[in-house]
């Protein structure tokens, strides 16, 4: 008997939404993460289409306003914050460090409660009172305590779903303190269970000042206390410090787990020990820490002090020194290894190759001369789906074709899966990459029309949505199918060596007859057996 | 195996260890909550260093001081209640406990009669005579009215939290045995006082 067929108290749905089993938990935010994609999909895509000829096309300026915010609001907190950590996390932490489940399991429930109460809450505030919020989704003041639009009922709705992130935080450090298999020791840990871990540290750590900033952007809202509001001697200058206190670690929440899951796909595909694996373990907790200290770098244009500005600048190169660690170690891993080139290890490889384009254009940002010329611009815009779709995004979808014979019991077609990836990478870049050109020449972001000149760059970032649309599709039928169709998987099917590849396919509700005794690394190619 | 993973969660929680790491963590991210505040504070308060100090004379270090003495008082008979427990003595540990509810509301209720003389004054958020005093004086009570509120809130949270505590110590279910409820809803008891333990001198008594 595996999780998928356990009876437990409760019939039909309610046997998955008040299941405390981590791995229907981890189930459950996946498919509500990816309904949630596919939303933010569709309005990225009607703004694409609005940007298909300058002036109105199809929506008006306030209508897109509201896109371009819910897009925001539904990729950033809604799916890639919570994304692989939430959803993928919960399913392989507890079977990748031997446990049979994570620590606190009713509060795992509880997160995933409060985190589709949020999602509901967002859509409700879709139509109540004077309509979706047109803020942008960093509710930037003192525009956001005026606007008439309904921006207390997004804000608290966000402020559960960060509460949500805390909770699985809080959740996974504890697991991974606690309950690691007789042997695990902590440098036997998979990377993916070390990048969770940095990244519960923050969720713990930099969630919460997104908390009090919401909430008194609410309170302001309702009383009028004037701490954020010009007009009463309130700075709006500090909520972009508090809001960036935040949203800028948030940023390593996103990437971090990825970078993991990249870790888990690559010695696999490679039949070979991971490269370096303490330098990569210590890179993603200095990426963590570091993370903390940079995020003055949002708002180099806003009113700082030039020493502030110098040290932000000096601390955000920084940060590209642990991501370049593990950048190396991963292609070092590659060298001289038995490369099977499946297509979880072509999200890898494109999360590398789209990440460091990603990376390296932060630096560009990141320069205090450069970043002048071309702050709120469209090459903001494409640095950072670069860095969020190009590396997130792509790892989330790396993770799910990695760990989909395992969830599921079944593979996928692979020929289909290659086609949908190629589509995928193709319109990715097709769509992202004329917004560096189009940044770089001077289109600021954010505005539903444009003068004439950029009508080229923004045809051909059009029609690469489509292409990348058409490619998510073809992804998705593929998988949807095959969990039906599919040939049976067997327990291990890419021959991976960490410990959910020992247990079979779907896995058995309790994971682990016995819990296991562990006696080496997690990337012990060399013992195969 | 219908109770399977209800097993798991009685299995963790025998684990006191593991159940106080997520207490304190889950502290952490409270600290945080208030940290933002107090930054807000301290970059206010170096701006208007003298409105700062005119408001923090209008308030009542008499009642402010009542409070942190409630409040302290309270911790200890907290921690009284828990070492009862962990004794085995169900009727002391009760008894401190509902102590420890009682100078809660008592707190809340000296804070009720703060806050509702400052209205009677016309001093709260958005009102005309607050918003006729400089922008400094706006900004004062705009944390006062924030930070003390949200820590009322705490207590508020607080007190429900022990009184559900009450009743596990009263019909048994926290004993001698198994006191990790209890003792952290002390933690959290004792948090919710350190902070006030802030709060006080920076808005009471620094002028």
């Amino acid at each position: 008997m595996n999780f998928l067929e356990e009876k437990g108290r409760y019939r039909g749905i309610f046997a998955w939404i008040f299941s405390t089993n981590h791995k229907r938990v981890g189930l459950l935010y996946l498919v509500s993460m990816l309904a949630v994609f596919s939303a933010g999909v569709i309005l990225g895509l009607l703004m694409r289409l609005e940007l298909i000829a300058p002036g109105q096309t199809i929506v008006t300026a306030r209508a897109y306003n509201s896109l371009f915010t819910f897009h925001g609001i539904l990729m950033i907190f809604l799916f890639v914050i919570p994304g692989l950590s939430a959803s993928f996390g919960n399913f392989f932490l507890p079977i990748q460090i031997g446990a049979r489940d994570v620590f606190f399991p009713r509060l795992n429930l509880l997160s995933w409660w409060l985190f589709i109460s949020g999602a509901i809450l967002l859509l409700v505030s879709l139509f109540t009172k004077d309509g979706p919020a047109d803020t942008g989704w960093t509710f930037y003041v003192p525009y956001s305590i005026r606007t008439g639009t309904n921006v207390s009922l997004t804000l608290f709705a966000i402020l559960l779903i960060g509460f949500s992130s805390i909770l699985t935080g809080l959740n996974f450090v504890t697991t991974v303190h606690r309950l690691r298999a007789p042997g695990m020791k902590w440098f036997r840990l998979p990377l993916f269970v070390w990048s969770l871990y940095a990244t519960g540290w923050v969720q713990i750590l930099a969630t919460p000042i997104l908390g009090i900033t919401f909430l008194l952007v609410i309170a302001e809202r309702f009383f009028g206390i004037g701490l954020f509001d010009p007009a009463r001697g309130g700075d709006p200058l500090l909520y972009q410090h508090l809001f960036w206190i935040y949203s800028h670690p948030a940023v390593y929440i996103m990437i971090l787990p990825p970078m993991g899951v990249i870790s888990e796909i690559i010695p696999t595909f490679a039949r070979r020990t991971i490269f370096g694996y303490k330098p990569i373990v210590f890179s993603s907790l200095a990426i963590a820490i570091v993370g903390y200290l940079v995020w003055g770098h949002h708002m180099f244009t806003s009113g700082m002090s030039d020493t502030a500005k110098f040290i932000f600048s000096l601390l955000t190169f920084f940060v590209a020194i642990p991501s370049g660690i593990k950048v190396f170690n991963w292609v070092a891993t590659l060298y001289k290894g038995s490369i099977e080139l499946g297509t979880p290890l072509l999200y890898a490889l494109s999360f590398i190759f789209l990440f460091s384009i990603g990376g390296l254009t932060g630096l560009v940002n990141g320069a205090l001369a450069t970043n002048v010329h071309i702050h709120d611009t469209y090459f903001i815009v494409a640095h950072f789906h670069y860095t969020m779709f190009g590396g997130a995004a792509f790892g989330f979808f790396g993770a799910l074709h990695y760990w989909f014979p395992k969830m599921f019991g079944r593979m996928y077609n692979e020929k289909f899966a290659k086609l949908g990836w190629l589509i995928l990478f193709i319109g990715f870049n097709v769509l992202f990459f004329p917004m560096f050109i189009l940044g770089w020449q001077g289109l600021p972001r954010r505005y539903y029309d444009y003068l004439p000149q950029f009508q080229t760059g923004q045809v051909i970032s059009t029609i690469g949505s489509w292409l990348l649309a058409a490619g998510i599709i073809l992804i998705f039928t593929n998988l949807i199918r095959s969990i039906i169709h599919g040939e049976k998987a067997g327990k291990n099917p890419w021959g991976g060596t960490t410990l959910e590849w020992q247990i079979p396919s779907p896995p058995p509700p309790e994971n682990f007859e016995e819990i296991p005794l562990v006696e080496h690394g997690p990337y012990d190619f060399g013992r195969k057996g | 195996m219908p109770d399977a993973d209800i097993d798991i969660a009685v299995e963790n929680e025998k684990d006191y260890t593991g159940s106080k790491i997520g207490m304190w963590l889950f502290l952490f991210t409270e600290m945080l909550l208030f940290g933002g505040m107090f930054l807000l504070y301290s970059v206010y308060r170096s701006i208007h260093p003298q409105d700062f100090h005119n408001g923090a004379s209008e308030l009542s270090i008499m009642i402010g001081t009542v409070n942190t003495i409630i409040l302290i008082t309270s911790s200890l008979t907290m921690a009284i209640s828990i070492s009862a427990t962990q004794k085995g003595s169900r009727n002391l540990s009760t008894i401190f406990l509902a102590l420890t509810i009682i100078l809660g509301l008592l707190f809340l209720a000296n804070k009720c009669f703060e806050w509702g003389d400052k209205f009677h004054h016309g001093i709260y958020p958005n009102s005309a005579e607050l918003l006729k005093d400089s922008s400094g004086k706006v900004l004062f009570y705009g944390l006062y009215f924030v930070m003390t509120g949200l820590h009322g809130l705490h207590v508020l949270v607080g007190v429900i939290l022990l009184s559900v505590m009450l009743i596990l110590v009263i019909n048994g279910k926290n004993n001698r045995k198994d006191y990790i409820k209890l003792e952290n809803s002390g933690l959290y008891w004792h948090f919710v006082d350190i902070i006030w333990i802030f709060i006080f001198p920076l808005f009471y008594l620094i002028t």
